[in-house]
């Protein structure tokens, strides 16, 4: 099995983030910043699959060359494949550029049998990137993952259970395929001092445009097709006011209220 | 350019390791532990697995060979959460581990230090007697050589990780005859744990550290091989002395991070408790406590980190250890007890951690050196006249 967890590297979740209101971008100074936490999960499931299944992880992370901190600590636990992408080209990114790049990197990496991602990162919260990865490579897609059921290597099988908003479903997949997985699929393990001496040691291979087979004008801002209008803190909704009594009362003070309100006429 | 004030990144991810591993596995548990003066093997354990037990031993015994900052960082995480784990961790590597390794020979270091890195077994230094505390060379215990073997007899008290299940091996300072000046001579021998003659009891009703494992030694003929012997008959109370200023430098990590958990917890609660309509912490009174906490714990942290600097880069650094165990002790009782004030009645309950904190504070200022001693200590390195008793 070839394991492919892709990580990213976001602000503490315990932190207070400010966005710049010129390039309507995070604020990352003077933030601490951590791998995100649904890639803690990622990065155990890699390492469970492979000491069941046999074969090797690879971590890859896209971002500013100080995310080589997110595949330290992946190395830590156990990931010793670990690859950087990170090029001034790729900055600015929307969820397209960035499942196309990663998709990208993974095809160099080739070979693989399952790509595990996090079910979303904690700052951007969109969920997008692990489907965009699936969808570029043209392979299966298991989303909110919290169980992975089991693998069949050798017919290429994957049978997991998902995550749904009133309920769980089993599914199955061929094999490759890309799961995104929940907080409670697994516990992550805590790296040692043995694997922390190697990885603060490490020199980590940084992939740049240039090594990626891509196009350029799909990299970046550049190649992203959404674009960020306005970021805005939305204002505090008020308390909602719940009509209570016998339903014509109810509906006919509903009914003013929202004539009041100018909703209907 | 040489003033340098930035860890490693092996130090930075050291300590998010160790603080997430005490946020996780001992938190949960410390206050139950602590109620019940129950020690936790499986605690321990996991400390072990961690690579924290071999923390200054080289890799060819088992152990990670990170350095003594890296090592301090990680019992100042662990006290920050709860000073009875951060005691099993402390006393395991500079009363325990220390001397096997600084003073062993090669055998003994082959026999020992891989099971303690790993966390089979945890060692003890038996050093202190009923009637030898701070006077540490008045010990009573004995050690006679016949015929190739050691005959112990005697009794130590208030010995850290002696008597636990997992309790292997005691370093044991004995009185091994008389030196030419008339004083007595004084070497140390490993006694395992289990040797005929040789009974460790578990101490109880403790104020501090509650859910660490404190023993109760009694030797009578205890008999090992003569060698046993660490290092060289008559080195017994160097040994001693060299052992304890580097248990000083822990004692001081337990210091740092018990305040820097008082002061956290008391700045949480300065900002969720509100009276008279606003948080506390907005009050100038508390306020002032809280900074004066926060400059203090950054006073203590400097010197600490420096006194193990001096010994990472093989430096004199006696005098700078026992500074540190002072003064970290003392800012330790400050933060405890700003902290329970702050609490106000619940600070004295022991579902709120400073209640603990409050209680551990006191042994740092008594084990390993009371106070007094530091400063004795102290006096004798800085030239003040006479010997400074």
């Amino acid at each position: 099995m070839k394991v492919i967890v892709c990580v990213k590297q976001v602000p503490d979740t315990e932190a207070a983030v400010k966005i710049d209101p010129e390039t309507k971008t995070l604020m990352r100074e003077g933030v601490e910043s951590i791998t995100n936490p649904f890639d803690e999960f990622a990065i155990e499931e890699g390492l469970l699959t492979v000491e069941k299944y046999g074969g090797d992880v690879h971590v890859i992370s896209m971002g500013p060359p100080q995310a080589q901190e997110v595949l330290r600590n992946a190395y830590a636990v156990g990931a010793e494949n670990v690859y950087l992408i990170s090029d001034r080209a790729f900055a600015g990114a929307d969820t397209w550029a960035t499942a196309y790049t990663l998709a990208s990197a993974i095809k160099k990496i080739g070979d693989f049998d399952l790509i595990i991602c996090g079910k979303q990162a904690t700052d951007g919260d969109t969920g997008q990137v692990g489907p965009g990865i699936a969808t570029q490579l043209n392979i299966p897609q298991l989303t909110y993952v919290d169980k992975v059921v089991e693998i069949d290597p050798d017919n290429k099988k994957i049978k997991v259970e998902r995550l749904l908003e009133d309920g769980k479903e089993v599914v199955e997949a061929s094999l490759p395929a890309l799961i995104t997985v929940v907080k409670d699929i697994n516990e992550p393990r805590l790296p040692s001092l043995f694997g922390i001496k190697k990885a603060a040691k490490i020199e980590i291979p940084t992939w740049t445009a240039e090594d990626l087979p891509v196009e350029k004008e799909k990299l970046g801002l550049e190649g992203s097709p959404t674009e960020v209008v306005k970021v805005f803190t939305p204002e505090e909704r008020g308390g909602g006011e719940i009509l209570e009594g016998e339903i014509p009362e109810v509906v006919s003070t509903l009914v003013d209220k929202l004539m009041d309100m100018k909703f209907i006429q | 350019m040489a003033l340098n004030f930035d860890l490693t990144e092996e130090q930075d991810m050291m300590r998010r390791m160790v603080r997430q591993f005490a946020e996780k596995e001992i938190l949960p548990v410390c206050v139950e532990l602590d109620q019940k003066e129950e020690f936790s093997v499986h605690l321990t354990r996991r400390m072990a697995d961690l690579g924290l037990f071999g923390a200054i031993i080289p890799e060819e015994y088992g152990g990670t060979d990170v350095g003594y900052l890296s090592y301090i960082i990680s019992v100042e995480e662990i006290a920050r959460v709860d000073g009875s784990q951060a005691a099993t961790l402390a006393a395991g590597v500079s009363l325990g581990i220390s001397p096997i390794f600084y003073y062993g020979n090669e055998k003994q270091k082959q026999e020992w230090l891989p099971r303690l890195c790993k966390g089979e077994i945890l060692a003890s230094f038996g050093l202190t007697e009923p009637n030898a505390g701070s006077d540490a060379g008045a010990s009573k215990t004995t050690a006679v050589l016949e015929n190739g073997n050691w005959v112990i007899n005697g009794s130590k008290i208030f010995i850290t990780n002696s008597a636990s299940e997992i309790s292997g091996i005691c370093t044991v300072q004995a009185v091994t005859g008389k030196r030419s000046d008339g004083k007595n001579e004084l070497s140390c021998i490993l006694v395992p744990n289990g040797t005929e003659g040789f009974e460790a009891r578990p101490m109880h009703g403790k104020m501090c550290w509650r859910a660490s494992n404190t023993g109760e030694l009694y030797f009578t003929d205890c008999t090992v091989p003569e060698e046993n012997l660490l290092g060289r008959r008559g080195e017994g109370f160097h040994q001693m002395l060299a052992t304890l200023d580097g248990g000083r430098l822990s004692i001081g990590a337990m210091g740092l991070g018990g305040a820097q958990g008082s002061f956290e917890a008391a700045l949480q609660y300065s900002r969720d408790r509100e009276q008279f309509g606003r948080p506390i912490g907005s009050f100038q009174v508390n306020a002032f406590k809280m900074a004066d906490m926060a400059t203090q714990i950054e006073m203590a942290r400097l010197l600490l980190y420096k006194a193990c600097w001096l010994r990472d880069n093989k430096r004199e650094f006696s005098r700078e250890a026992a500074m540190a165990k002072l003064v970290c002790s003392e800012v330790f009782r400050m933060c405890a007890n700003h902290a329970v004030q702050l609490h106000g009645g619940y600070g004295l309950m022991n579902e709120y951690r400073v209640e603990k904190f409050y209680r551990n504070q006191k042994l740092l200022e008594i084990g390993e050196g009371t106070s007094e001693v530091q400063r004795i200590v102290i006096a004798r390195h800085i030239g003040v006249p006479g010997r400074a008793l």
